[in-house]
């Protein structure tokens, strides 16, 4: 049969779910004290949402670092340049 | 009473940017080209946004008060442009829900529990005391994984890490309420990090 949660702190306890959402929502904005507290009573005995802690946070480093990551220059060709200016010149002439 | 003038001079000697469209294709064309390839991969489609930029910046010049200068001026008309195509993209993907959650996402967590399916448990990795953040193949793996994230949750992070917005920004530009966004964040984190034990360990 499955367990069944009687008390505010076993439902915390169990809450991975919010937990994981609070260790995303405190990597952006600050907690509120409840959902402070609830994180803390959380982690405190949840060695799988701790392991997740750490390795969320370094996920949100390297995609920083994937993202942010200057591409080499690119370049547009003459030819689609040259186009885009009879395009402008065009343009301004009708206008 | 003597001061006024003074100030308005100074005013008045502000730069005021002016707009030289014949020059647009020269000094802003590979600009807008790079701003629009490190949001959009897709090579064609940015060739085609720096076009219409320009089309439609003729079109608006008289609403150029020049207090920014042309590139800064230019290179919003993009942006929005840029967001518009994140917005088609998201609403154009079929997903199970209002979070743009794909068909085929497991459920990492019990319904009634909450609690971590025993399926899903996070497990270290392994090298996180080994520098992780340089290791080229670790970070390899997680752009794969990024690649496979539905249109709108890698919106959110593109915005979030390229453009470095705030959530209410985010939130505006992308049509999502707040408590959406953290729902988006929360199974895009826990979809990425399992994807990365899956295919590292």
């Amino acid at each position: 049969m499955k367990k069944v949660l009687k008390t505010e702190e076993e439902r915390i306890a169990y809450n991975c779910r919010k937990a994981t959402l609070l260790i995303e929502k405190k990597q952006n904005i600050a907690l509120n004290p409840r959902e402070k507290m609830e994180l803390q009573v959380h982690l405190a005995g949840c060695y799988i949402c701790r392991i997740y802690e750490q390795q969320s946070i370094l996920i949100t480093a390297m995609m920083h670092q994937i993202l942010r990551k200057p591409e080499e220059q690119l370049k547009l060709d003459k030819a689609f340049k040259d186009k885009l200016k009879k395009q402008i010149e065009n343009k301004m002439m009708n206008n | 009473m003597q001061l006024e003038p003074v100030i308005e001079t100074l005013a008045d000697q502000a730069v005021k940017h002016e707009l030289r469209p014949e020059d647009w294709v020269e000094l802003h064309a590979d600009y807008l080209y790079n701003f629009a390839r490190i949001r959009l991969s897709d090579e064609e489609l940015c060739r085609d946004l720096v076009q219409e930029t320009f089309l439609a910046a003729l079109e608006k010049t008289k609403n150029f008060r020049g207090d920014s200068n042309e590139r800064t001026w230019l290179t919003a008309i993009i942006k929005y442009k840029i967001i518009d195509i994140y917005r088609k993209k998201s609403s154009a993907f079929v997903s199970r829900d209002d979070y743009g959650t794909p068909g085929e996402e497991p459920e990492y967590f019990d319904t009634d529990l909450n609690n971590w399916k025993r399926a899903h448990w996070p497990a270290h990795f392994g090298i996180e005391d080994k520098d992780p953040l340089n290791n080229k193949e670790f970070t390899q793996v997680l752009q794969r994984c990024m690649g496979k994230l539905p249109p709108l949750w890698m919106s959110v992070f593109k915005l979030k890490h390229i453009d470095e917005e705030q959530t209410d920004t985010i939130c505006a530009e992308l049509r999502i309420t707040p408590s959406n966004f953290w729902v988006i964040i929360h199974r895009a984190k826990v979809n990425l990090r399992s994807c990365l034990q899956k295919n590292w360990i």
